[in-house]
């Protein structure tokens, strides 16, 4: 009680004291960064998840041959999902005279479920969002059946028995990528009308599908429960299968933000751990002349502890609501990002900060904190007299903890968890020795370089491991900021391209190989780009390396389901240039030896396959077999046409071949577009517009959000550099009084700091650049698929900042302590 | 051995202290079998030159450090028996310290420096204690000042109105006018002195100004950590 009342008194003194104040801001500053990364990391996360299940038009779509039965959909109504059904057959579609082969969509109420249709009055006319489904009695039809059969909005068409009036075109359907090369146009019409078109019979080739969308626990619970029992006739979509191609950016972003809610934690932590330390020490003096006034070692540490809970729930409190007005803030400017219908930003992330940092405090401050009450009292008669220094192992322990548990919540993953943690201790590991080894090799070069340099690389020099201490600190702090700069450098530049606002926007499918020139005239005769056109041939897999497909067992069910589904073959003669390939080679340019195909990552991941592996195909009643000769990646982002399996030239040279193009068409060009259909009705142009202005959106609030992120983070890192130098200013003070005293001028002994700050800064920018390197390149590679290529620059940028970051804030902090008067300071050692 | 006047209570006794540390030269004997005993209201200077062993001795007496053999015994206490808290407990009890370099807690001011041990004491009302000694001392009017806007002379009244605010029974005081000029050194001593008689508190004074250590009751010297004389000063 008496501990609790001094404490409660004594508080607000201390407060005062520069110690105290650090330690708060560097709490204050980890939960106002960490409410802020945290709250951005959720809500993106968030959004980007529901952007990529628009490609669903659901959360989950389970699909089957026959009506998925009703339990299904009771179930899901019992999680509190909404539902809606979508049936999807070919038919030929009849207007007047002219018919085409169309893939009709009977839709119900509720479709879609995520995301919006957007439809246009005529064709190619101004779209806007859709309300609801087709009334029943109407449709709305794709551009491309209008140009067939040379119908207008406003005519009937003929689907089965059933004569039904287009009411619109559909411009945009969120799920139009899923069966992306299916051929025939489609047709959007409401299911009620279904029976009246006596389509649906037996031996019909119908695909049922109930579409599933909620909040996501209730998704994910539903998911999990229907899992194991599904019966092999449905199949289970979820987004993540059908969103690579669209979001594969936006998933970049999602990984950039979850990587910087690492890196604001670990600077969080490097920051308490800088103040914490110093605040015990600091306190020792004190501690001291209270035991020797008496008081017990019970009382000097209840007193600490009260004093470490209550910065705790002071630097908590400023901390929140900075961080609230952050989140406020950040949730205004990404409101475009930020889906509606996700909650309003709330006191989660803040609860969620407030309680890492407090978990920081007590791992970094408490174990120095409890070997306070070892002070002995006799430091105030001798200053030399220390506690004996905490257990290294109770230090090491509890911080290790206390940083693992926060980062287990972050990555999720004991595996991930174990990579994270012992790359921090490696590095940390590495530049302790590494800066050991740097500062004994400094002071050796003191005899040759001037007084100021000299005083400067001596002070490096003597105090060697705190020297190394500090190198680890500004080298983590350095290291995670070089990593972040590349990183989100490397992110961007990835994205430019989908940013191209030259990106092709159209696709034109279905090209007879007779039509190319033709098609090519169009655009030429009004002065446009024309396409590049790519072979395509349709084609089923029959055989791996003489196995049956249907026999054969595969490590992934999306190999089996790419296995047996129906294939678009091309071929080429050179690679495409939103491809790499990963492993084996691309044929020469003039190859005409055996057939060899190459096929792109994950697809030969999920079916088992690689090189050398042979693969047969029917295609149009004969066979054609080709051995794997190289594995790709694949540059989704490009939205240039891009195949699963490419032949060499004259592999599929003899069978049915059509050609799809990809090509920019402005607004104001449009006009071609109608040309083409009315000339090439069986040609289907699938307008990309829409989704590139959706990802385009995403891009630039991502960008936008992740650059707001790494200045939160990057003003987090300076603080801690400020942290660890301020950590060491009360020695400085009393040495640069000293040197003034013994008639060193001022500017001087400025120098000699400077001197000594920039030696400092030039280690741990050096070792940070090797450490951001590294482990810019491990993320690069294995966290984004980027390409990386190391950056000299890197080298020259690293050392100057670290020389510069390190020199300012020892600026700023050196500068009381140099222009104070000699005789204050050290008289001031008895204050 | 004994000096002491007779009849007066013993407070404070030095039994066969010895201190040892260890160096890279190998054992250091910086105290050697100092026995003494102090009566109450009694004031005592130690006295000798640098590295005699003085310091050592008013921490050993204090209870700040444990000596290597012998004991002390403070107001009937063996130290040698309690542990930290303990000796603490006794120093809050009976104990005020006057340093050489002041050590005033720089984040307080010159009342709450004050408030300080009475605070540590569980006092009811440390505030009106405090003011009361801090109008001793003659700072009325600098109570609310920091260590760092007071003069050297200004720090020590503080520091001696902290370490009689809890009216000790023994007052140690630690070459209280080694940082400041003579003038004012004069006036801090004439200020420690007149309290000690009027609160009749036993003072322990270490000095090597032989001046001061005259104005004591009793005066014993060392000499490389052996007690070489103790003697009482002329009536």
């Amino acid at each position: 009680m008496k501990a609790l009342i001094f404490s409660l008194r004594s508080f607000g003194r201390e407060l005062r004291s520069g110690e105290v104040l650090v330690l708060l801001s560097a709490v204050v500053l980890a939960v106002g960064a960490l409410t802020a990364v945290g709250f951005l990391t959720d809500r993106i996360g968030k959004a980007v998840a529901r952007q990529a299940n628009e490609v669903l038009a659901a959360d989950l779509r389970l699909r089957s041959q026959e009506p998925v039965p009703d339990s299904w959909r009771e179930q899901a109504l019992s999680y509190g999902l909404r539902t809606a059904n979508m049936v999807a057959f070919p038919s030929v579609v009849y207007a007047d005279e002219s018919s085409a082969l169309t893939t009709v969509l009977a839709v119900g109420d509720g479709y879609p479920l995520r995301g919006t249709v957007r439809i246009a009055d005529r064709l190619f006319g101004e779209e806007l969002e859709a309300n609801g489904v087709p009334r029943p009695g109407e449709v709305w039809a794709d551009g491309s059946l209008l140009a067939r059969t040379d119908a207008s909005v406003g005519d009937t068409v003929e689907v089965g028995a059933a004569t039904l009036r287009v009411s619109a075109v559909v411009t945009y359907r969120p799920d139009q990528s899923i069966g992306f090369a299916s051929l025939a146009p489609t047709l959007l019409m409401n299911e009620a009308d279904l029976a009246a078109t006596d389509l649906i019979g037996v031996g019909s080739r119908v695909r049922y599908s109930l579409l599933v969308a909620g909040n996501d626990e209730a998704v994910a619970e539903f998911n999990a429960a229907i899992e194991d029992e599904l019966p092999d006739s449905l199949r289970l979509r979820s987004a993540e299968e059908s969103s690579e191609r669209a979001f594969a950016a936006a998933d970049r972003a999602q990984r950039f933000l979850s990587l910087t809610a690492v890196i604001s934690l670990l600077l969080s932590a490097v920051a308490i751990a800088m103040s914490a330390r110093r605040f015990a020490q600091r306190r020792m003096d004190t501690v001291a002349l209270m035991k020797s006034l008496g008081a017990t070692q019970s009382f000097v540490i209840t007193v600490a502890m009260i004093q470490l809970v209550m910065v705790g729930v002071i630097g908590v409190a400023i901390g929140s609501v900075i961080g609230f007005a952050a989140e406020t803030t950040l949730s205004w400017l990404l409101a475009d990002i930020i889906a509606g219908d996700l909650p309003d930003p709330g006191f989660t992330p803040v609860v969620l900060a407030s309680g890492s940092a407090l978990v920081l405090l007590v791992g970094f401050a408490l174990p120095s904190l409890i070997q306070l009450r070892n002070t002995p009292p006799l430091r105030v008669l001798r200053h030399d007299a220390m506690p004996p220094a905490p257990s290294r192992l109770l230090v090491a322990g509890l911080a290790l903890a206390a940083v693992a548990a926060l980062l287990y919540r972050s990555v999720g993953d004991a595996r991930m968890l174990v990579i994270v943690l012992g790359g921090i201790i490696a590095i940390a590991g590495a530049l302790y020795a590494v800066g050991r080894g740097l500062v004994g090799t400094m002071g050796r070069f003191r005899s040759g370089v001037g007084v100021a340099w000299r005083y400067g690389l001596a002070n490096v020099a003597r105090r060697g491991r705190a020297s190394a201490v500090q190198v680890v600190a500004f080298g983590l702090g350095l290291t995670v900021l070089l990593l972040l700069t590349l990183v989100r450098t490397d992110l961007l530049e990835g994205w430019r391209q989908t940013l191209d606002e030259n990106a092709p926007n159209q696709f034109l499918i279905n090209i007879q190989p007779h039509e190319t020139e033709s098609v090519a005239g169009i655009f030429e005769a009004r002065e446009i780009l024309p396409p590049d056109f790519s072979p395509l041939v349709r084609a089923r897999m029959i055989e791996i390396n003489g196995t049956g497909v249907k026999e054969r067992s595969y490590p992934d069910p999306g190999g089996e389901w790419f296995a047996n589904r129906e294939q678009n073959l091309s071929f080429a003669s050179t690679l495409s240039d939103s491809n790499e390939i990963l492993e084996g080679e691309w044929w020469p340019e003039d190859y005409s030896g055996p057939p060899l195909v190459s096929i792109e990552e994950e697809a030969a991941m999920e079916t088992g396959l690689g090189l050398g592996d042979v693969l047969r195909f029917e295609v149009a009643g004969q066979t054609v077999e080709a051995t794997i000769a190289s594995v790709r990646t694949i540059n989704w982002d490009s939205f240039q046409p891009n195949f699963f399996l490419v032949f060499s030239p004259g592999a599929l040279a003899d069978f049915p071949t059509t050609y799809i193009a990809s090509m920019r068409v402005e607004q104001h060009e449009r006009p071609a577009l109608v040309e083409l259909v009315r000339k090439h009705p069986t040609i289907s142009v699938i307008d990309l517009d829409s989704i590139l202005r959706q990802v385009r959106g995403i891009i630039e609030k991502a960008s936008l959000a992740v650059q707001a992120v790494f200045f939160f983070t990057l003003a987090a890192g300076i603080a801690v550099l400020f942290a660890a130098v301020q950590s060491t200013i009360d020695e400085r003070r009393f040495e640069s009084a000293m040197l003034r005293a013994l008639g060193a001028k001022k500017r001087i002994v400025f120098s000699g700091v400077m001197a000594e700050f920039a030696a400092l800064g030039a280690a741990a920018g050096l070792l940070a650049s090797a450490g951001a390197s590294v482990l810019a390149a491990i993320v690069a590679i294995e966290l984004f698929n980027l390409p990386y290529s190391f950056n000299p620059m890197l080298w020259v940028v690293g050392m100057a900042a670290g020389i510069v970051v390190v020199c300012a804030s020892g600026f700023f902090a050196a500068r009381s302590a140099i222009n104070s008067a000699p005789v204050d300071i050290l008289r001031g050692a008895g204050a | 051995m004994s000096n002491q006047e007779e009849g007066s209570k013993t407070v404070l006794a030095a039994q066969e202290l010895t201190k040892q540390v260890s160096s890279p030269e190998g054992t250091l004997t910086i105290l050697s079998d100092v026995s003494f005993q102090v009566g109450a209201g009694e004031s005592v200077a130690i006295i000798g030159a640098s590295g005699a062993g003085k310091s050592t001795l008013l921490a050993l007496l204090a209870g700040l450090d444990l000596p290597t053999e012998g004991y002390v015994t403070l107001n009937g206490n063996n130290l040698g028996q309690l542990d930290e808290d303990g000796r603490a407990r006794i120093r809050a009890e009976s104990v005020g310290f006057v340093f050489q370099s002041f050590h005033l807690v720089p984040s307080l001011n010159a009342l709450e420096n004050v408030m300080l041990p009475l605070e540590l004491a569980g006092n009811a009302d440390p505030r009106k204690a405090a003011s009361a000694i801090i109008d001793k001392v003659g700072l009325k009017d600098r109570w609310s000042h920091y260590p760092a806007q007071l003069s050297g002379g200004e720090k020590q009244r503080v520091a001696i109105a902290r370490a009689f605010a809890t009216e000790p029974a023994v007052l140690f005081a630690d070459e209280p006018t080694g940082n400041l000029d003579a003038r004012t050194g004069e006036k801090i001593m004439q200020l420690m002195f007149e309290l000690n008689q009027s609160s009749s508190t036993t003072l322990v004074l270490v000095t090597h100004d032989s001046a001061l250590a005259e104005r004591c009751d009793r005066v014993i010297s060392l000499d490389a950590g052996k007690l070489v004389s103790d003697e009482r000063a002329a009536a």
